[in-house]
C-alpha cells in the first residue's frame, strides 16, 4: 500500500485514541476536584489534568492559573491547542478523507458524523450537562470507530498500521498519567500523603476506565503498587504498557512476516516487551519509578519514529 | 421562449415514458417527499458527497443539491445518442492524433491553421510525440442540451478531465434506495457497471512494455480540490490507489509510488490534475501537485497519462464549431449529433453580428469552463453586457457567440412545489484500445433557480438522475 496512506491510517487511530484520552481524564479530573478538600479535592487537580495532557507549557502561554472553566476549553475546544479534542477530531478526519478509500464506510461513517456532530458543540456556551454529554460524545466516536475497525476491515497492512496507531498512542498516554501521578504510587514505605491518596489512586484508575478490573484482578482493596502493577505489567489491562507492547510487536510482527522483512521497529518492540515481561514492580521501586516512566515514554517515542521512518515515508 | 418540457413536451401532453412518473407524483403525498428529500440529503452528507467551490471561503465542503425526480431518456432517443457520441469522439481522437502528427486537416483546409498553432490547448511538447495506442481523450464528458423533440445539441466537449461521474453512479444509488417501487415500474438500464468499464479501458491503454497485470492509478491533486469525493470514490469503486502528487516518484524515466514495500512501478495514470500542473519540470515550474519527470517517463513511452496531454485544444469553444467538419473529414460520415449553430467572433462579419445582437445571445470564453465567464444576454444587465462589449472589441479571438437555446426543462422539486427547470446532459465515453464504452444516460444537471441557463454545480446547479429506458 501507498505509504501516505498507511501513515494517515496510522494517524487517524491515534487521533482518535488521543481524543478518547482526554475525554477520560477531564472526566476523572473533574470528579476528584469536585470533592471536599478534606478528601483531596483541590484545584491543584487542573494544573496536574493539563500536565497528563501534555499541553502545560503551551496552557502557560494563553492562563494564568488552570481552572475548571480555562481546562476544560482548552483541552476540548481551543484553537490555540493543537491537541485539543476539538482538534483531534478534525485532524483525524481530514486524515480519513485523504485516504477516504482505505478505510471502510463504517469506520469513515464513524468519523464523519463525529466531525458533523462536533459542530453542535461550542465550548464557551456548554453547561456541566453539555459538557457530561460531550465527554460521553466522544468516548463514544472512539468507541464506534475503534469497534468498527476491528469488525469490518480486512485483516491486511491497512489495518495492522491502523492497530499500531492506536497502541502506539495509548502506551504514550498511560505512561503519561503515570509520569504526572507517579508520586503518589510509591511503595508504602516511602508515601507521604496517607489516605488522602486514595481519591488519587482511583483517579487514576479511572482515567485507564479500570477501576472496576482493578477489583477483578487484585480482590483486595486499592494498594498503590498495585495500581502502578495494572497499568504498567498486567497483560490483561487493555491500557497497561505490557497490553500495549503485546499487540505493537504483534502487529509489527504480522507486517514483517507479509512483507517477508524484518526491521528495526520489530527489534525495538520485542526488546521492550521482553523488558515488561521480565521485570517485577520491586525491581522499578528500587531503580526509581520516575526514571522508569519516563525511559518507557522516550523508547516509546523513538519505536514511532522507527515505524514511520521503516514504512511510512 | 417556450421550452420544450421533458414530461409534457411544448404543449402540456405528458410524453409516455412520463406517464408513471406522472402519476407518482400526483399521488405520493407532499410530506411523503419532504421526508424522502431530507432522506437524500442526509445520505449524500454522510457518504461523504461534497463539492467545493473556488473562492468560496466559508465552506470548503458543500452538499449538491439532488433532485428526486428523475430525467427520462428513451430507449430510441439514446440508441441516437450512443451513436452519436461514439462518432464524435472517435473523430477527436483522429483530429488530435492528427493535429499532433501529419497535420491533414491544416492541408485540406478543414480548420484554419492559427486556430490550432495560436491555440494556448495545443501542447508544444506533443507535437510528433507517439501516445501510447493513438489514443488521447480515453475519457470524455460530451455536454448535451436538447431543445425540442427531437434535436439534441453537443453544447460543449470536456476532453480533459472531465468530472461528475460519481453523482451519476451515487445519484442511482439514492434513487434505488428510496424509491424501490418506482424502479420496479420502470425498466431503467443500470449504469452501476461503469467503474468495471473505466477500469477494463484504462488496463487496454496500458504502454505495451508494462506487466500484463498493469499498474493503474489516479493522481488527484488532493483532498482540498473541488472534486476530490470522487476522485476517492472511483479509486475506491476501481481498486486502485489514490495517490497524490508526492506518491509517485520518476527514476530513469520510469515512474514509482512510494508504499510501505519500497517503490513500485507505475504503467498507467487517470490523472485529474491539468496538464500545466502535472510535472513541474516541463511545465509550471510553481506546482507542487505534480510529478518531476513524469512528461520525461510519458515521452519514453514508459507510462499512459489518461487522458493525454494536450487534449485540451479540442475543448476549445472555437475549435468546437468545426466540429461538424471534423467529424465528417475523418469519419466519412455525417456527423449524427449537431452542434449548437455558432458564430466565431474572430470572423468579422460573425463579430458584427454578435456586437449588434448581444442581448439575444450567449458569449463564452473560448478557453472557459465550469460556466464562468460567460455572457447569457437575455439574463445580463445592461452594465455586463456593455463590459463584454469592450472585451469582444479588444480580443475577438477569445469568444464565441451562440443564439439563446431554450434548454429543455423537467420537473424538479422548487420551494413553491414542482416547476419546471432547465436541464443539461453529460453522458461519459470511454475508449480504450479495445473499443469504446457507453454507459447508458450520464448525469443531468439542472439549473434550480427560476429560469436560469446555467447548470454548473458551482453556479448554483443541481443534479438529478438520469434513466434510460428500456423499450
Amino acid at each position: 500500500m501507498l505509504s501516505r496512506t498507511a501513515d494517515s491510517l496510522y494517524w487517524v487511530s491515534r487521533y482518535v485514541e488521543r481524543a478518547e484520552y482526554l475525554a477520560r481524564i477531564l472526566e476523572a479530573t473533574t470528579r476528584l476536584s469536585n470533592l471536599p478538600s478534606s478528601y483531596g479535592g483541590a484545584a491543584s487537580e487542573w494544573e496536574s489534568c493539563v500536565k497528563t495532557a501534555g499541553c502545560e507549557e503551551l496552557f502557560e502561554q494563553h492562563h494564568q492559573t488552570a481552572n475548571e472553566a480555562n481546562v476544560h476549553d482548552f483541552l476540548c475546544f481551543s484553537p490555540e491547542n493543537p491537541s485539543s479534542i476539538r482538534n483531534c477530531i478534525e485532524i483525524a478526519r481530514a486524515n480519513a478523507r485523504a485516504v477516504r478509500t482505505a478505510l471502510t464506510y463504517e469506520m469513515w461513517d464513524a468519523l464523519n458524523s463525529a466531525w458533523l456532530e462536533l459542530k453542535k458543540y461550542d465550548g464557551r456556551k456548554l453547561t456541566r450537562d453539555d459538557f457530561g454529554r460531550f465527554i460521553e460524545f466522544v468516548k463514544t466516536l472512539s468507541l464506534t470507530f475503534d469497534g468498527s475497525a476491528y469488525r469490518t476491515m480486512l485483516r491486511s497492512d491497512a489495518y495492522w498500521f491502523s492497530r499500531l496507531g492506536v497502541y502506539v498512542e495509548r502506551a504514550d498516554n498511560t505512561a503519561r498519567i503515570l509520569d504526572v501521578k507517579y508520586h503518589v504510587l510509591l511503595p508504602e514505605t516511602e508515601r507521604v500523603g496517607g489516605s488522602l491518596d486514595y481519591f488519587q489512586w482511583t483517579t487514576i484508575l479511572r482515567e485507564v476506565s479500570a477501576l472496576t478490573a482493578y477489583h477483578w484482578v487484585y480482590r483486595e482493596s486499592i494498594k498503590p503498587w498495585l495500581v502502578a502493577d495494572l497499568l504498567i505489567f498486567n497483560r490483561q489491562m487493555p491500557r497497561s504498557f505490557a497490553s500495549c507492547y503485546e499487540n505493537i510487536s504483534r502487529f509489527l510482527d504480522a507486517l514483517g512476516e507479509t512483507y517477508g522483512r524484518q526491521g528495526p521497529s520489530q527489534r525495538m518492540a520485542r526488546k521492550t516487551l521482553s523488558t515488561l515481561a521480565n521485570r517485577k514492580m520491586g525491581d522499578i521501586y528500587d531503580n526509581g519509578l520516575h526514571e522508569f516512566i519516563t525511559e518507557f515514554i522516550d523508547d516509546n517515542n523513538r519505536l514511532g519514529s522507527t515505524i514511520s521512518e521503516q514504512y511510512l515515508v | 421562449m417556450a421550452a420544450f418540457d421533458e414530461m409534457s413536451g411544448f404543449d402540456g401532453t405528458t410524453r409516455d415514458a412520463y406517464a408513471k412518473l406522472e402519476t407518482w407524483l400526483k399521488n405520493t403525498p407532499p410530506e411523503e417527499f419532504a421526508t424522502r428529500r431530507s432522506q437524500a440529503d442526509v445520505f449524500f452528507r454522510r457518504i461523504g458527497i461534497t463539492f467545493a467551490v473556488y473562492g468560496d471561503e466559508q465552506s470548503t465542503e458543500r452538499l449538491i443539491p439532488f433532485d428526486i425526480i428523475p430525467r427520462v431518456i428513451t430507449g430510441p432517443e439514446w440508441s441516437v445518442l450512443d451513436r452519436g457520441l461514439r462518432q464524435r469522439v472517435t473523430a477527436l481522437n483522429m483530429f488530435l492524433k492528427d493535429i499532433y502528427g501529419p497535420k491533414e486537416c491544416l492541408r485540406a483546409g478543414i480548420i484554419p491553421e492559427d486556430l490550432i498553432y495560436r491555440n494556448a490547448g495545443y501542447c508544444l511538447q506533443m507535437i510528433n510525440q507517439p501516445v501510447p495506442h493513438d489514443l488521447y481523450v480515453h475519457i470524455a464528458g460530451i455536454d448535451i442540451v436538447r431543445v425540442d423533440g427531437d434535436t439534441f445539441y453537443v453544447l460543449e466537449d470536456n476532453a480533459r478531465t472531465p468530472s461528475g461521474v460519481s453523482y451519476m453512479l451515487e445519484n442511482r444509488e439514492v434513487m434505488l434506495r428510496l424509491f424501490p417501487e418506482l424502479f420496479a415500474q420502470h425498466r431503467v438500464a443500470p449504469v452501476e457497471n461503469y467503474p468495471d468499464a473505466l477500469l477494463a479501458t484504462l488496463r487496454s491503454l496500458a504502454p505495451r512494455t508494462a506487466s500484463r497485470d498493469p499498474n493503474v492509478v489516479l493522481l488527484t491533486p488532493g483532498q482540498f480540490n473541488s472534486a476530490f469525493y470522487e476522485h476517492s470514490f472511483l479509486a475506491d469503486k476501481l481498486g486502485i490507489e489514490l495517490v497524490e502528487g508526492s506518491d509517485l516518484f520518476v527514476r530513469d524515466e520510469i515512474v514509482y509510488m512510494r508504499t510501505t514495500q519500497g517503490p513500485k512501478r507505475v504503467d498507467v495514470i487517470y490523472r485529474r490534475i491539468d496538464d500545466d500542473y502535472i510535472d513541474p519540470l516541463a511545465f509550471r515550474a510553481d506546482s507542487v501537485l505534480g510529478v518531476p519527470g513524469l512528461i520525461g517517463a510519458y515521452k519514453a513511452g514508459n507510462v499512459t497519462l489518461t487522458n493525454a496531454v494536450g487534449t485540451g485544444v479540442s475543448d476549445d469553444k472555437a475549435v468546437y464549431s468545426y466540429m461538424p467538419e471534423i467529424v465528417r473529414f475523418y469519419t466519412g460520415e455525417e456527423p449524427i449529433l449537431k452542434n449548437v449553430p455558432t458564430h466565431r467572433c474572430r470572423e468579422p462579419d460573425a463579430l458584427k453580428y454578435v456586437l449588434d445582437h448581444l442581448p439575444e445571445l450567449v458569449v463564452k470564453e473560448v478557453n472557459g469552463s465550469g460556466g464562468y465567464g460567460m455572457l447569457v444576454g437575455p439574463h445580463a444587465t445592461k452594465a455586463q453586457i456593455e463590459t463584454f462589449r469592450k472585451k469582444l472589441k479588444t480580443e475577438p479571438e477569445g469568444f464565441i457567440a451562440q443564439p439563446t437555446l431554450a434548454l429543455s426543462t423537467c420537473p424538479t422539486f422548487v420551494a413553491s412545489g414542482v416547476a419546471p427547470r432547465h436541464v443539461d446532459l453529460r453522458p461519459f465515453v470511454l475508449t480504450g484500445s479495445d473499443g469504446i464504452r457507453c454507459v447508458p444516460g450520464g448525469l443531468t444537471r439542472v439549473a434550480l433557480k427560476d429560469g436560469s441557463l446555467v447548470v454548473n454545480s458551482s453556479q448554483g446547479g443541481g443534479t438529478k438522475d438520469t434513466w434510460v429506458l428500456d423499450a
